[in-house]
């Protein structure tokens, strides 16, 4: 008789059955709504939870394999880059200043947004989903230390990245994130999915590769290429997590339809509203650059964002309520946001500048109906100013949008002559927003943002109104900024005196030779 | 801007079509400020390196309470024509576009 052979592997199929649905039971000696306390209160009805399976079959093993082989690769990289001194081989010490911004404002909500998706995580009583979102949990919290060891190269010989959580606290252009990351804290397990995994990775993340990995690679800088290279294939793991999590919940009842769309109109724009940096970025502050904010918006966003609704349709759900007017300003986004930090660059921790005569042409080859229209002659007189010694800089605080927290600088929707103002009045106080979406959110939960800490406010309270050079000094101590340093215009810089003493961007420039 | 101890309120100035200046402003006030001391005194301050700013005729510009068009009274003060705290006070100064006609 022949001896039966066992069987040595199993089927994907079945390993991630048994890494998922075989280790899930019904609890006894609590209730399940005692364990799972935070999956019904938002009102959304899961009927059959063994109906969300993860389209990749990831299981944890195989999870752990595949991130170790990555963080391998990526520290190998970093390893030769900062070996090599490579950070004095990038094309640009400007160029720098884009780093220093994902430092400030990315890294940080991804940190932010590892905890509430290990808490979400936690707290979903499906187990797929649970352990799916647990990974994205753990790939956030990768990628936040990826970035930061990429960089941490930069902060030897680079100011202004010495102290991002205390920046991230404090400065006023990074409190749309911090706020972004607050509020999806304190939102529930199911908001937080549509809101991270669905409206910002599926529908956004792509743009922010753009300036992030595409200009690190066209700036010589293999360190973020490769954090880059290696977050990427979570991003689209991600992406799929939040439409197949938007497409479970719409399958499983059709009263969680309205609640889904709210939140994609809500997310989708405080998601929009983290863009403007990523714009000027890639408009303003990659000294080679590879293609515009405008295009990148069309290829990465318009594009693709349309083709999905338009499969989503068949769900009920429509594309969110502010998608026209964000598809509008890609005219403007840039131009506008670069105003806001040149204007106010002796207050945030990057040096801002006036782009040279073929950076001009290159924006006006790109922007043919706006940029020499509205946006060139501001530039030429800072530039004329600037030439008499007069840099200019804001002498006092930018109004803030209530909900987003970003300076009120946004147009209004086809009409780039002014500034929108919205604003709402809520027991017996007045609120302001950049936008009408903004003013809804704030409409529909009013008590989430009525105490919204506003940095401008804040800082006259902090100097009792005080004058400029006192709000600068508050400003800057609250961020741990050093003045002088950190901040303010490019040219004359010690990174620009610096990276020139260094040598710094010959490589680039013998190659082009 | 130096802040009196009677500062009570922030008023939010914006100068339309005028964004050199990026953003409508925050300004700690005294409600009992004048309009014409405001006119006067605190514009200058935030405004006056505009080079539109010194060609403006104040006898025209068109006040704005946010959305709603008004004619101010220089001797009242803020109080008297209605705004309160975090009020909007705009300005738009008919012939002067910005920097090149570019609202800039």
């Amino acid at each position: 008789m022949d001896k039966r052979v066992e069987r040595k592997s199993h089927s994907l199929g079945e390993r991630y059955a048994a890494m998922t649905h075989d280790l899930q039971w019904e609890t006894t000696y609590q209730s399940m709504d005692r364990v799972f306390p935070f999956d019904r209160y938002e009102g959304i009805k899961v009927r059959d939870w063994s109906k969300w399976e993860d389209p990749f079959r990831l299981t944890t093993d195989a999870y752990w394999k595949f991130q170790g082989e990555k963080e391998k690769k990526l520290y190998a990289v970093i390893e030769a880059f900062a070996q090599n001194s490579c950070q004095f081989g990038v094309s640009d010490a400007r160029y720098v200043n884009a780093i220093k911004l994902i430092l400030q404002a990315i890294a940080p909500i991804k940190y932010s947004l590892h905890r509430s998706l290990a808490h979400t995580g936690r707290h979903l009583r499906g187990d797929a989903l649970r352990v799916a979102v647990q990974m994205q949990a753990s790939d956030n919290l990768r990628h936040f230390q990826n970035e930061t060891h990429a960089a941490s190269v930069f902060n030897k010989y680079f100011n202004g990245l010495h102290s991002a959580p205390a920046l991230f606290d404090a400065a006023w252009y990074l409190a749309p994130f911090k706020s972004f990351a607050d509020d999806v804290a304190s939102a529930g397990p199911f908001e937080r999915i549509v809101a991270i995994s669905f409206s910002f990775e599926s529908l956004l993340t792509d743009t922010l590769f753009v300036p992030y990995m595409s200009g690190a690679a066209h700036n010589g800088d293999l360190s973020i290429v490769a954090a880059g290279f290696s977050g990427q294939s979570d991003a689209a793991r991600h992406k799929m997590l939040g439409i197949e999590t938007v497409k479970f919940l719409l399958t499983q009842d059709p009263a969680n339809l309205a609640l889904v769309q709210r939140w994609i109109d809500k997310w989708f724009w405080r998601s929009f509203r983290l863009m403007p940096i990523v714009a000027m970025m890639q408009d303003y502050m990659l000294s080679k650059r590879m293609m515009s904010w405008k295009e990148s918006w069309q290829r990465f966003v318009e594009a693709p964002v349309e083709a999905l609704f338009a499969e989503l349709a068949q769900f009920g759900l429509r594309l969110p309520t502010g998608w026209a007017q964000a598809c509008d300003s890609k005219e403007h986004l840039s131009h506008q946001a670069w105003n806001v930090f040149y204007g106010y660059g002796d207050a945030i921790a990057v040096h801002t500048w006036i782009p040279e005569t073929d950076e001009l042409n290159w924006l006006d080859q790109k922007y043919p109906d706006s940029f020499d229209r509205w946006y060139r002659p501001r530039l030429a007189h800072y530039a004329q100013r600037q030439a008499q010694g007069h840099r200019f800089f804001n002498r006092s605080l930018p109004m803030q949008c209530q909900v987003c927290q970003q300076p009120m600088f946004f147009t209004e929707k086809g009409n780039p002559r002014l500034i929108a103002y919205r604003q709402t009045e809520h027991e017996g106080e007045t609120f302001h927003f950049c936008s009408d979406h903004c003013d809804t959110i704030f409409s529909n939960e009013p008590a989430k943002y009525q105490q919204a800490r506003l940095s401008s406010h804040t800082l006259l309270h902090a100097t009792d109104g005080g004058a400029k050079a006192d709000l600068l000094k508050a400003s800057l101590a609250a961020s741990h900024l050093s003045n002088g340093r950190d901040q303010g215009d490019f040219s004359g810089s010690e990174d620009d005196t610096n990276f020139s003493d260094w040598g710094g961007g010959q490589d680039m420039k013998e190659a082009q030779l | 801007m130096s802040v009196t101890a009677t500062t009570n309120a922030l008023l939010y100035v914006g100068w339309d079509e005028h964004m050199m200046f990026a953003t409508p402003i925050v300004l700690p006030m005294s409600l009992d400020t004048r309009f014409e001391e405001l006119i006067h005194t605190a514009l200058p301050s935030l405004y006056g390196e505009h080079p539109d700013f010194k060609l403006i005729d104040w006898s025209k510009a068109q006040w704005f309470q946010g959305d709603r068009l008004f004619t101010p009274r220089m001797q009242a003060t803020l109080a008297e024509q209605g705004f309160g705290h975090k009020a909007v006070l705009r300005f738009r100064t008919p012939g002067l576009e910005g920097l090149r006609g570019s609202c800039g």
